[in-house]
């Protein structure tokens, strides 16, 4: 299997070239990585400055502080925008999971017709640039302000980041699916259970972790998206994406580092808590060792 | 219970006609329980279905109707529009059409029209702003005859391509956002022109970002593949270790990247300050790399990147290493071997990561606003400079309607080649 591995007859050329392609592949994971990973010592830079100083080289106490983190947690704005942030994201995230997961039924299904029309014009909102998705959901609010009052409501963002949220939740979940055994819901069926009780008591358990896979792909689509909240909201919807947008542009404070390594722990749980559902459903269908 | 579709030979005799316990036949029987099905499987799909045709689609419709809808002209300046209608255009109108001007002018003065009717001529032709708000100021004090005052005033009011502007303008549906998107114009004669070269800005801008959307594709190939090969290479417990350095960077905030970037390659950055500090340059040559494009393409490829190693490293698993193996067995030298055998099989990944990539970068617009600096901006920024600075709302969605056609081009051809349902996120 391990192709990476120098055999032992390998001659100078192959080690040389062994070590050489090691060594570029640990340099692009460096790429990928160290951008991250910068962030996180610099937040606690006592200084004002987006560079380590020397202070922080010689691990000097006196060179770090946690000021741009009081300087987060003080500041009003930042405390709406955090608050702002999980309201609508979270609201987005329940109306894209719950639409997302029930088409995700229905385009699996074997009699589903123009299934591959279906799925692309759902699964678009993903790929058309965001800007002419927002451009476009404001000249729609303009329209429909005499009726609904979207523009600059929270009502009018939640929908948005909700479309932009359903199209992860509909490839994870008929991913999923992909893998589900149609038979079980026959089973069911027969043994006296109504639709609705299959759904619950077979179905939803089996593809819970493809939803919440999705859920989360969907919320972190909105807790990260910017364009749509410059587009359509107001300053009383501003989000922390929007806040960070305003103080990269504007006036670059430490604190944005703060906020980013804040971020960057959110991240990191969300991927544990994906990583670990793909692999105990992996484990369940046998498809990984591990 | 008993099924609907339990079969009964109805009486003793042998019925021709194959019937379900209800006495329906069975085909018609099977034909409804099928027409049910797909019913059911429509109806699942159609509530998310509306919610995309009313939040996304249909919004997408009305931006393009913008782009070539151009009311304001028409309903404005009904006079001076019906008196043009039979203007040939080919030298300045008459006095008539001058006296229907000053009522239109007067008229749009008191309904405050005439600030946007004179934004959207100057948009057409720059400096007609001035003329139309100045001479609105001042028609309501001229009685006629009109012409020589007009001209009098401004001498743009003598000259044809004034009059063809508001010509061209008049009908309510118009192209002229489109050949603006794509720096012509009509001229006098009507003829589709290049215009002035000091203006001509649009086409170069869609070719930078097809051209720095092409050097983040390929960035991200020749970054993407050595390290696909490693992870599908590796025994799984390891590479799922390695996966995670792909995968965090995908779950993590784009602004976040974004700030990253700028953290590392701005002038006091701690890249230049990591050369300055080795000895590769010294304090007075650090080097500009953020704020302009050289930047954007770097922080984008390392955005993108992940969706490159994904496609990649999941055709790569399929790939067994027994091919190799038999290729070397016949005499083939170990990087030949990679080169025709394993690099062939690959092809799928890269075409299918190369079109997302490439389909992603064309639209991107925070990460080139935030550091693309003066020419590091893309289309996507252009649209957003028109929707909210200057207000040029038909173009802003002119500009789009070409990026939409592009990406859709696009997008049918990744559904062609690999496929919506393929697609894949960790």
């Amino acid at each position: 299997m391990s192709q990476i591995s120098l055999p032992d007859h390998a001659g100078p050329v192959e080690t040389v070239w062994h070590w050489t392609y090691i060594a570029i592949c640990s340099l692009i994971f460096l790429f990928l990585i160290a951008p991250i990973l910068v962030i996180i010592p610099l937040s606690f830079n006592a200084e004002p400055y987006f560079t380590f100083t020397s202070g922080m080289m010689s691990l000097d106490p006196e060179a770090f502080s946690m000021r741009w983190y009081e300087d987060f947690m003080n500041k009003e704005i930042w405390q709406r925008s955090i608050a702002n942030s999980f309201f609508i994201a979270f609201f987005a995230t329940i109306l894209a999971t719950v639409l997302g997961t029930l088409a995700s039924l229905g385009l699996s299904r074997s009699e589903m017709p123009n299934k591959g029309l279906f799925m692309g014009l759902l699964i678009s909102p993903m790929i058309v640039p965001v800007i002419i998705t927002a451009a476009g959901i404001f000249f729609f609010y303009a329209t429909m302000n005499d009726y609904i009052p979207l523009t600059g409501s929270y009502l009018g963002v939640i929908i948005a980041h909700a479309v932009l949220g359903t199209p992860f939740v509909v490839i994870t979940v008929t991913a999923t699916l992909s893998g589900f055994d149609h038979s079980l819901t026959r089973a069911g069926a027969m043994l006296g259970a109504d639709p609705t009780t299959v759904f619950f008591k077979i179905i939803m358990p089996l593809i819970l972790p493809g939803v919440i896979s999705g859920a989360l792909f969907a919320f972190v689509t909105s807790f990260d998206e910017v364009v749509v909240v410059l587009f359509v909201a107001s300053v009383e919807q501003q989000t922390i994406p929007r806040q960070m947008w305003a103080g990269i542009r504007e006036s670059i404070s430490p604190t944005i580092l703060a906020v980013a390594t804040i971020l960057i722990c959110i991240s990191i749980c969300l991927l544990a808590t994906v990583e670990l559902l793909r692999r105990r459903s992996e484990r369940l269908r046998g498809m990984s060792p591990g | 219970m008993v099924g609907p579709y339990s079969l009964s030979y109805r009486g003793g005799e042998m019925s021709e006609l194959l019937t379900t316990v209800d006495g329906r036949p069975l085909k018609e029987a099977l034909a409804n329980a099928e027409r049910s099905k797909r019913i059911r499987a429509v109806l699942l799909v159609l509530p998310l279905f509306v919610f995309i045709f009313f939040s996304f689609l249909y919004p997408i419709a009305l931006m393009l109707y913008r782009s070539v809808e151009n009311p304001l002209i028409a309903e404005h300046m009904v006079e001076t529009v019906a008196i043009l209608e039979n203007w040939d255009v080919k030298e300045v109108p008459s006095e008539e059409a001058f006296a229907a001007l000053a009522n239109d002018l007067v008229a749009a003065r008191k309904t405050r029209e005439i600030g946007k009717i004179a934004t959207r001529l100057n948009f057409e032709t720059p400096g007609l702003r001035s003329v139309i708000t100045g001479t609105g100021r001042k028609a309501p004090r001229w009685g006629p005859p009109f012409k020589e005052q007009f001209i009098a005033y401004r001498s743009e009011w003598g000259e044809l391509e004034t009059w063809a502007t508001l010509k061209r303008l008049s009908p309510t549906i118009t192209t002229v956002n489109y050949l603006a998107a794509v720096d012509r114009k009509l001229n006098v004669e009507g003829n589709v022109v290049q215009i002035d070269e000091n203006y001509q800005i649009y086409v170069d801008l869609f070719m930078r970002t097809a051209w720095m959307s092409i050097l983040v594709t390929l960035a991200c190939v020749i970054l993407g593949f050595p390290i696909a090969y490693m992870l599908a290479s590796l025994p799984l417990r390891q590479s799922n270790m390695l996966m995670i350095l792909v995968l965090l960077p995908f779950w993590t905030s784009l602004l976040v990247r974004t700030t990253s970037w700028i953290v590392l390659l701005q002038t006091q950055g701690v890249l230049n300050d990591l050369m300055v500090w080795v000895g590769i340059i010294n304090d007075a040559q650090r080097i500009q790399l953020i704020f302009n494009a050289q930047g954007t393409v770097i922080a984008m490829t390392q955005i993108l990147l992940p969706f490159m190693v994904l496609p990649l490293y999941s055709v790569m698993k399929t790939i067994p290493p027994s091919y190799l193996r038999a290729a070397e067995s016949l005499g083939a030298h170990r990087f030949l071997a990679f080169w025709r055998v394993y690099v062939p099989n690959t092809l799928p990944g890269v075409g299918a990561g190369c079109l997302l990539v490439f389909i992603l970068a064309i639209g991107y617009y925070i990460t080139p606003a935030l550091v693309g600096g003066q020419d590091g901006q893309m289309i996507s920024n252009m649209i957003a400079f028109h929707m909210q600075k200057s207000l040029n709302w038909g173009l802003a969605a002119a500009l789009g309607g070409l990026l939409l056609l592009g990406v859709v081009l696009l997008y049918w051809v990744y559904n062609k080649l690999v496929g919506i349902d393929r697609l894949q996120m960790g």
